[in-house]
Order: structure tokens, then C-alpha cells, then sequence
């Protein structure tokens, strides 16, 4: 009880994270100085990582309407109709200081978090995907065998993390991606992306409606978990005594979540539930003031009625801390037993701890004493907004080196079993195999089966389709191009299981907001991402920013990652990237019709192939600037693609990305579980490029295609329809891998030995330890 | 004829277990609580996986002690059919009527893939469906699948043939390569001397429509169906004697 008796002091408010015009706000929005509680209860709200107050002015440029759309940005998580009376909430959210500072826990939290983001809508969450992001894990990427070590520890407690709360909740983890840049050793990326569904009439919001209403305190007991989660860990940069913020990291119980998910929907069905929030970020303080501001109300607590798990908990410990599992609702008045039942029934605290009010006041009472007075608008809504000030870095003084390519005719098999081992590229099979990504028999595209994952919705026989994408590399070397090609590359996976992008979700992960050069990162990525998503017809409806990723002055890679949702009418229809079947034809079909690349100029060619995944592994060079894009090219292949699903004519689509037209045959032979069934490719083909950009280009709205003989007239007629380029590249063989490049051998090898080379890179690096 | 799917507070799979019976293969099926020491009639109970209790202590360590578990057992001691799923499996262990226990994996990681198993025995409710020697292929999802008993009662286990699946290869051959969790002799799922309770750590439920890549899980869902109807043929028999 000690912080009761601390006289606020704008020192103090200084060691709390709020600036002196902050605090300067703060006095005037009270008309007095704040006691320590409401100092703390500011320090929270008005953090970057609750108030997004250097991120507003540009997040409003991004698209988020759109007839599909039913909730946009700034509910829980954004909602969109998929048809038949139901919808898909879906988000994603970032977690990597935590992760950083305790990845098990942090990691775990994370998915934590976002899961209650989404059945706080009322949806049940049927899916979840991760967007990682690790330093190296292999020696040889200039960082030390003690970095190595750290970052393979990261990574297996990051997986551990996911796994665990994950499996022990119920929900597959059915996708996502993982990528390594010496940038993030010491800041990984944790971004957790969950989707659910419930009927379009049994959505819930979080608006505190009627006076008089009780306010009802539901789950876990509150401890002193997790105080500042969200202003000194997630608000901060990293420094030498990060480890020391452990402390601030919370601690997740999955079962705890299954039985709140469970008592939460079974509470909502009873009709008497008016509003919902959950408890992460800034715990019982922003879902009181949120409730409030946005249903235009007050509410009035007392901290003496809210369960806790130790003694002596101070008002300010209460209000800050970040206990996991907790649920804050109101109900209507004269049926809070209804409710209560329902938690009783499931063995979970549920108590009433206050009421909704007129006059639109947090009032925080402990045991009947004020312990904290604020407005709740002011304190949720009226937070500073800061226009920071922003510039383009200046070119680098010294003279970029380039890729040089190799000269034509070489043999470039040697270089393509070593790409296939780099561990952005090898099978994540070590990975994905500790998630359960099967539970609750809805995961028809499983992880590594198809470009995308989808599960399929029992209710209405529809499939959902769902990517997460982000190319950091590439947003270092052009943050505006860099983002569009991550809306692109997320919508072309949703369109290779033949789904319809619908809408996207997207995690902004940047270093320190403060320097100018971020912000202008920050602020091409949005136009970027703008462009690209008003291209393709998918609005951003909603995400999270996650500022500071920076330890000791470095930052990582700009790298926003965008999820995209999309929606197959009928889930029999799903495409998977692996070959089906020896005799098939492979064909490369190419949005931007028949003469792509040959108009480029082979300066350009250079440039471009020296940001590609093959220049960073093979050639150690990253330079250059990610290849151009054309949205309308890549909408063109989409539609095609959803077209060509629909009509059942192929057997398999992938598109091209990492590692190019090589990498993507590979990995179509690949895509079964057991090494005896892999299939190989024998393809030859012409062009005017050099043979490595021919073969390891990574240049968009391309996707290789196989399809039975038989279907190739209806194909080549849809491809017309769609003006899309078409081009029989070979045919699908057994037990050889072969690339001819205008009448030379470039590729020829075994399927077995590339397969080992793909197969167990990320194993041997991650499994023995 | 009707499934009771018993729902422990952490249990994951009913809601799946439920669709399997239910839906796909369209028999009557309830949920019941863990609190309830009703079986409300039904005539094969399933335990299903997930994390009973959130697995505190040990893996079905608290489960065995909950309201249902009684009755359950009741059930079990008067020849009712009992099948147990993965956490299910677990429960049953530790619960006694299932001999054994499992220990975690020997990789100490979660698994979760297809695997095949072996059809041991296919004179039981459980797998009379199956041909003898079929080859399964149903996913596993565990931390703790690791099956383990002493000398004594592994030989006692094979000599009453109540290894009912042992994890093989595609071709039907075992190998420690397709072992995924290191289970003593291979062993995926066991029944009990007097074959009426029965478990194993591969999810029928989830091989049950081949929209999800495999449909052989129905083969032991079907078994216990088939066994249901056949046992309800009998009793109406026996009845039109009496009468």
C-alpha cells in the first residue's frame, strides 16, 4: 500500500513513460494533479503500444470498408460476412518483447491474448497462424556461435510456447511463416494471428450500455502479473537490463482460457449478457474505460470485489496488472444470476464488482474509499496524437554491390540444393508437428500442404482460407514496394487453395518512432500497404502496431505482416500445393501475360535478383530493390485462379515466392509426408533473362500450376479470358528433378538428395541442441 | 443405441467426437458432464481427448476422480463399452481400467501427424469392422503417448491379445521409424481381458471424412456401432422368446 502514499511529481510521471506535455494534459483533463493510481492508470492508456498515439494520423490512410465488411478496425478484432447467415472474426497482434525477455511465456501469452480477442466477439476461434521472426540459426550469417545458441533457444521456446497453449485450448495452428535475418536476434518477431466464427445476430461488442447494469469481473484471479506489460515492455526499446523486466512478462494457463471460451459463449447464449472486453494489454483499466467511453457511459468499481490471487494488492497493483485469462462484462440488470450460473458451472470466478453510470467517470473505489476519479473518454479517446516528424534515409555513400550473375550455361545444382536448405526456405515439418493443427476436424489445407491454410466452416460447408506474409528483406530495401509485395504474396497464397481474398489483418513491426527515419518507414509501409490492398479489394480491418523494436539502438527490419482472409464457397473445391500424380503437365501461369521480364533491362534484372532469398544465401548480398509489382496483374492471376478451382481443372497450385520457379517445383514434389512418395518435375523451357533470375526470380503474379492432359484446352481457355500468360513448363516424373534452360541442363538431380537437403535443415539445426 | 461423449473441463475433442458419431456417421449421441454420475442410458461411453483438469499433476490424474469416472467405472464393471481417445486413454489408465501408464514421448516434444497402426484383433466391439492386419492411417496429437508397463504385464498383455494396435509402417511391417512416441512393443491402444474397455493415442475422429485427408478412423467408430445394433438385435430377440 505504499504507492497510495507517493506524491505525484512530474519526475514521476517521467519515470512512468508520460512526457511533460503529456502530463501537462493529464492535469488538465482532472483540473488537479493525479494521485499515484490515476498517474499509473494514464501511464498505461496513453503508452504506444495502448494508444497507438504515433501511428493514428497514418492508420487512417489505410482502406477498411467494403460491402463484406461488418466490423472494421477498433473493436476487439475485425469481422467481415462469409455468407449463410455467418461471419469470420479474425486478427492479428504482435508479442515480441515479452517474447524476447521469456519466449515460452511470452509466446504463449501471445496466443493467449489474441484468442480472447476473438471469442470476446462471440466467435469461436477455429484457426490460429504465427508470423516469426528469429535471428540466425545456422553459423555463417556474421553472427556468433553464442548468438546461434540464443536464437535457437528463442526459437524452440517460442514454438514451445505456441504449442502449449494452443493444444492444451483446442485450436489448430494451422500456418504461418518463419523467417531468419541477423536483425532480430536480439528482437524476435511473435505475431499471433487468430480467426473465428459465429452467426452474423450473435456478435458481441464491447459497449457498456444502461445505467445501473452490473459490471461483472469474470476468470482468473488478478496477481501482480505483468504490471506495465504494455508501457515498459511494449513501449520500450530493449537495453542491457531487459532481462530484468522478466518480471513484467504474464503468465498464461490455456486450460484456464478453454474453460472462459467455454463459460463466455454459454453465458452470451443466455441472452443476458449487454457487453463484453477482455483483460490484456493494461489489464482491468483499459477494459473498464473502453467499455465506457465507447458505450458513452461511466462505470464505477471496487477493487476490494475483484478476486486476487495474493494479499495486500494496492489499487494502483489492481488496475495495472496483466493477469491472464480475465473477462470483464456487463449484464443486464436483474439477470446477473443467469450469468453468474453459467461461471459457476464452469468452476470460474465471476463476480460482480461494479456497476455502469451515467456522467461517463471511471471511478475506482477501494473498499468504498476513491482511489481514482478520471473521465473515460478523455482517458481512452483523447489521448496525445503525434504527427512525428519524418525522413527518407540518405543513400548509402558507398557504392551498392550487386549479384553478379553466373555465366549462362553453369550448372546451378549445387546452389539449388543449398538454397533449399536455407532455413527461410527448408520444410518447417519440425515446427508444425508440435502444434496440433488438426483439433476440432476442420483443417482440410494443412500447414505445409497448400500456400495457404484452410478450414473449413461445418455450419455452412464454406472454406476459409487463410495467409500471413511479410518480406522484412524487402521492406529494408523499399519499405512502400516491400509492403505491397506482402499484400500480394498474403492475397496470391489465399488464391492458390482457390479461395477469394475477402479481407486482411495486419501487424506493423518497426524500431523506434521516435527517430524520423522510422517514421518514414512506417509511413511508406502504410502507403503501400493502402495501394495494395485497394488493388486487390481487401480492407484492412484491423490489426496492431508494435514500435520499439530496437535493442541497443538497432532496429530491425521494417516488417509489417499481413494476414489475409478469404473465403471458398465449397470446401471440396481446395487446392494444394503438391503434385498429384506422374505425367501431369506443369504449367506457369503469369499475370503479367506472356512477355514477362523480357522488357526489363538487365540492370534492373540485377538489381532486383540481388533482394532475392538466393542472393542473401548464396551470394551473402542484400541489395538492390524488391522486383516491380503490377496489382492488376496480380488480381488478374488471382481471379484466374479462383476460376480454375472452381471448374476442378487442376490438381495443384503454388505460387512463385522465396526461391522462385526452382524452389516452388521443388517443394510441389515435396509436399507429401513421406519421402518415398515425392515426385520430381522434368522441365524445360526458353527465355531472354539470365538463367539464375530465370530460375531463383522472385518476381510476383506467377504461380505454377499441374493439371491431368486432358483439362488443358478449358485451361488455356480461362487463362485467355483472364489475359493471363500461359506456358507449359514440362511435366511431373518420378524420382529426377531436371530444369533445361534454352536447351541446356541447369538442374539435374535425384528427388531423394534434394529432398534430404530441404527435409531436415531446420531439424538438424533446432532438434540437436 | 445411443454414444455418450463424457466433457471434462479441458476435454478439446468432444465437440469432434460428437460431429464424428453424430454427423458423419449419424448415430444418437450425447455430451456428458463430468459432474453428472448419470450416463442418461447410453450404451457406449468415449472418453475424448484434450486436457482433462488441464492435465495438473500428471496426465488423467484428476479426471479419474471426477463424479462421471464412478460412474463410468460402474458401467465398465458391468460389460458397457468404454472408449478411450488420447487424454481418454489417459483417464483410463489412471483410473485402473486400463492396465499401464504412459510417459512422455520419447522426442519430449508434442506430435502431432499421421500415423499407421496395425489392427491386432479384430474379434472385438472395437475393431470387428476391420479385417485383421488392417492398416490405419489416423492422426496422433500428444505430449504423454508413450506407453509403458512392467516385464509381467506386457507378457500377460500379449498372451490375452490385448494389444489391439501397434504403431507400422504404410506397409503394415514395425519398425522403431514408425514408432512416433517410443511406446514399449509399439503399442498404440489396448483392451482390457474382458474386451469391453478399450483406448488408444491416435484420434479416430479426426480420420473420419476423407475431406481431411483420411477416412480410416470410421473403421473403429463404425465397429463399436455395429456392435450396438447388433447386441439391440439380440435383446429384441430375446425378448419376442421370452414373451
Amino acid at each position: 500500500m505504499i504507492e497510495t502514499e507517493i506524491k505525484v511529481t512530474p519526475q514521476v510521471a517521467a519515470e512512468h513513460g508520460l512526457s511533460a506535455d503529456e502530463y501537462a494534459r493529464v492535469q488538465k483533463i482532472l483540473g488537479r494533479d493525479p494521485n499515484i493510481t490515476e498517474l499509473g492508470i494514464f501511464s498505461v492508456m496513453w503508452s504506444e503500444h495502448c494508444s497507438y498515439k504515433s501511428s493514428k494520423v497514418h492508420l487512417k490512410r489505410l482502406p477498411t470498408k467494403g460491402p463484406q465488411v461488418v466490423q472494421g478496425p477498433g473493436e476487439n478484432a475485425g469481422v467481415v460476412d462469409i455468407g449463410g447467415g455467418w461471419v469470420a472474426a479474425f486478427k492479428i497482434e504482435s508479442h515480441n518483447h515479452p517474447s524476447f525477455v521469456e519466449p515460452f511465456q511470452g509466446a504463449a501469452t501471445g496466443v493467449g491474448g489474441i484468442l480472447r480477442d476473438i471469442f470476446t466477439m462471440g466467435a469461436r476461434p477455429i484457426a490460429v497462424l504465427d508470423s516469426l521472426r528469429f535471428g540466425p540459426i545456422t553459423q555463417g550469417q556474421g553472427a556468433t556461435p553464442e548468438e546461434v545458441a540464443r536464437n535457437r533457444r528463442i526459437v524452440d521456446g517460442v514454438v514451445r510456447g505456441i504449442g502449449f497453449y494452443g493444444n492444451c485450448f483446442g485450436v489448430p495452428t494451422v500456418g504461418g511463416e518463419v523467417a531468419f535475418e541477423p536483425c532480430y536476434s536480439a528482437n524476435p518477431l511473435v505475431n499471433a494471428l487468430a480467426l473465428g466464427v459465429a452467426r452474423r445476430d450473435e456478435l458481441f461488442f464491447a459497449r457498456a450500455r444502461g445505467v445501473d447494469n452490473p459490471v461483472i469481473y469474470v476468470g482468473a484471479k488478478t496477481g501482480r502479473d505483468g504490471i506495465h506489460g504494455a508501457s515498459l515492455l511494449a513501449s520500450a526499446e530493449f537495453t542491457e537490463e531487459s532481462q530484468q523486466k522478466r518480471p513484467n512478462v504474464q503468465v498464461g494457463d490455456p486450460f484456464v482460457e478453454k474453460l472462459l471460451l467455454e463459460a463466455c459463449l454459454e453465458a452470451m447464449h443466455t441472452g443476458a449478457v449487454v457487453a463484453i472486453q477482455d483483460m490484456g494489454a493494461a489489464g482491468l483499466t483499459c477494459s473498464t474505460c473502453e467499455m465506457a467511453s465507447r458505450g458513452a457511459t461511466g462505470i464505477e468499481i471496487d477493487l476490494a470485489l475483484v478476486p486476487q490471487r495474493e494479499t495486500g494488492m494496492s489499487p494502483y497493483e489492481i488496475m495495472l496488472s496483466e493477469s491472464q485469462e480475465r473477462m470483464l462484462l456487463v449484464a443486464e440488470r436483474g439477470r446477473e444470476e443467469e450469468v453468474l450460473r453459467v461461471f459457476r458451472k464452469w468452476e470460474l470466478d465471476a463476480v460482480v464488482i461494479g456497476r455502469v453510470t451515467s456522467g461517463g467517470l471511471l471511478r475506482v473505489l477501494d473498499h468504498g474509499r476513491v482511489a481514482a476519479e478520471i473521465p473515460a473518454h478523455p482517458l481512452a479517446e483523447e489521448g496525445p496524437v503525434y504527427s512525428r516528424p519524418l525522413t527518407a534515409p540518405a543513400k548509402p555513400a558507398r557504392h551498392e554491390i550487386l549479384v553478379a550473375f553466373a555465366p549462362e550455361g553453369t550448372n546451378l545444382t549445387a546452389n539449388f540444393t543449398s538454397l533449399l536448405a536455407a532455413p527461410a526456405i527448408a520444410s518447417k515439418r519440425w515446427i508444425v508437428q508440435q502444434y496440433d493443427h488438426m483439433v476440432r476436424t476442420n483443417t482440410v489445407v494443412a500447414p505445409g500442404a497448400g500456400d495457404a491454410a484452410l478450414v473449413r466452416v461445418k455450419e455452412t460447408g464454406c472454406g476459409l482460407a487463410l495467409a500471413v506474409d511479410g518480406n522484412g528483406r524487402w521492406c529494408h530495401l523499399d519499405p512502400r514496394l516491400g509492403a505491397m509485395h506482402a499484400v500480394a504474396e498474403a492475397a496470391r497464397n489465399v488464391a492458390c487453395v482457390g479461395a477469394r481474398p475477402l479481407a486482411a489483418t495486419n501487424c506493423l513491426n518497426f524500431g523506434n518512432p521516435e527517430k524520423p527515419e522510422i517514421m518514414w518507414q512506417f509511413s511508406q509501409v502504410i502507403d503501400g500497404i493502402g495501394e495494395a490492398c485497394r488493388a486487390l479489394g481487401v480492407p484492412i480491418t484491423g490489426g496492431n502496431v508494435s514500435f520499439y523494436n530496437e535493442t541497443l539502438g538497432r532496429s530491425i527490419y521494417p516488417t509489417p505482416t499481413l494476414g489475409v482472409l478469404g473465403v471458398l464457397d465449397d470446401d471440396s473445391l481446395a487446392l494444394r500445393s503438391g503434385f498429384c500424380a506422374a505425367g501431369d503437365s506443369i504449367l506457369l501461369l503469369d499475370g503479367a501475360g506472356s512477355a514477362a521480364g523480357s522488357a526489363v533491362a538487365p540492370a534492373e534484372l540485377q538489381r532486383e535478383f540481388s533482394s532475392s532469398e538466393y542472393a542473401r544465401t548464396i551470394h551473402s548480398v542484400v541489395a538492390g530493390t524488391p522486383p516491380a509489382i503490377d496489382l492488376a496483374a496480380e488480381k488478374r492471376l488471382m481471379d484466374a485462379l479462383a476460376a480454375l478451382a472452381a471448374e476442378r481443372l487442376l490438381h495443384s497450385a503454388h505460387d512463385l515466392s522465396d526461391g522462385g520457379l526452382a524452389v516452388a517445383l521443388a517443394e510441389g514434389g515435396f509436399a507429401t509426408f513421406f519421402a518415398t512418395d515425392s515426385l520430381g518435375a522434368d522441365v524445360s523451357f526458353e527465355g531472354s533473362e539470365p538463367a539464375e533470375w530465370a530460375l531463383f526470380g522472385e518476381r510476383g503474379a506467377r504461380a505454377i500450376v499441374t493439371t491431368p492432359q486432358a483439362a488443358l484446352a478449358a485451361i488455356e481457355r480461362i487463362a485467355a479470358q483472364y489475359v493471363l500468360g500461359l506456358r507449359t513448363l514440362g511435366t511431373v516424373i518420378q524420382g529426377t528433378f531436371r530444369i533445361r534452360y534454352n536447351g541446356r541442363e541447369l538442374v539435374s538431380a535425384p528427388v531423394a538428395a534434394l529432398r534430404a537437403s530441404w527435409a531436415e535443415s531446420l531439424e538438424r539445426a533446432l532438434a540437436a541442441r | 443405441m445411443k454414444f455418450g461423449v463424457v466433457v471434462f473441463p479441458g476435454s478439446n475433442c468432444d465437440h469432434d467426437t460428437h460431429h464424428a458419431l453424430g454427423t458423419v456417421l449419424g448415430r444418437p449421441v450425447d455430451l456428458i458432464w463430468h459432474q453428472s454420475e448419470d450416463l442418461a442410458g447410453c450404451d457406449a461411453i468415449l472418453l475424448p481427448g484434450g486436457f482433462a483438469y488441464g492435465d495438473y499433476l500428471r496426465t488423467g490424474a484428476i479426471a479419474r476422480f471426477s463424479p462421471v469416472m464412478r460412474a463410468v467405472t460402474k458401467f465398465a464393471n458391468s460389460g458397457g463399452l468404454v472408449l478411450g481417445i488420447c487424454n481418454g486413454f489417459q483417464v483410463l489408465l489412471e483410473s485402473g481400467l486400463l492396465p499401464g501408464a504412459v510417459l512422455r514421448n520419447a522426442g519430449l516434444r508434442f506430435v502431432c501427424r499421421h500415423v499407421y497402426i496395425r489392427v491386432e484383433h479384430a474379434d472385438t466391439p472395437f475393431t470387428c469392422a476391420a479385417r485383421p492386419g488392417q492398416v490405419l492411417k489416423i492422426p496422433i496429437a500428444h505430449s504423454d503417448g508413450n506407453y509403458f508397463c512392467d516385464d509381467a504385464t506386457l507378457r500377460e498383455l500379449e498372451r490375452n491379445g490385448q494389444i489391439l494396435f501397434r504403431y507400422v509402417g504404410p506397409d503394415g511391417h514395425e519398425s522403431p521409424e514408425w514408432n512416433p512416441n517410443g511406446a514399449i512393443a509399439n503399442i498404440a491402444g489396448i483392451i482390457n481381458r474382458e474386451r469391453n474397455v478399450a483406448a488408444l493415442m491416435p484420434h479416430p475422429e479426426r480420420a473420419a471424412e476423407s475431406l481431411l485427408d483420411s477416412a480410416d478412423g470410421l473403421v473403429i467408430l463404425r465397429s463399436l456401432a455395429d456392435t450396438l445394433a447388433r447386441r439391440e438385435r439380440t435383446a429384441a430377440v430375446a425378448e419376442r422368446v421370452s414373451a
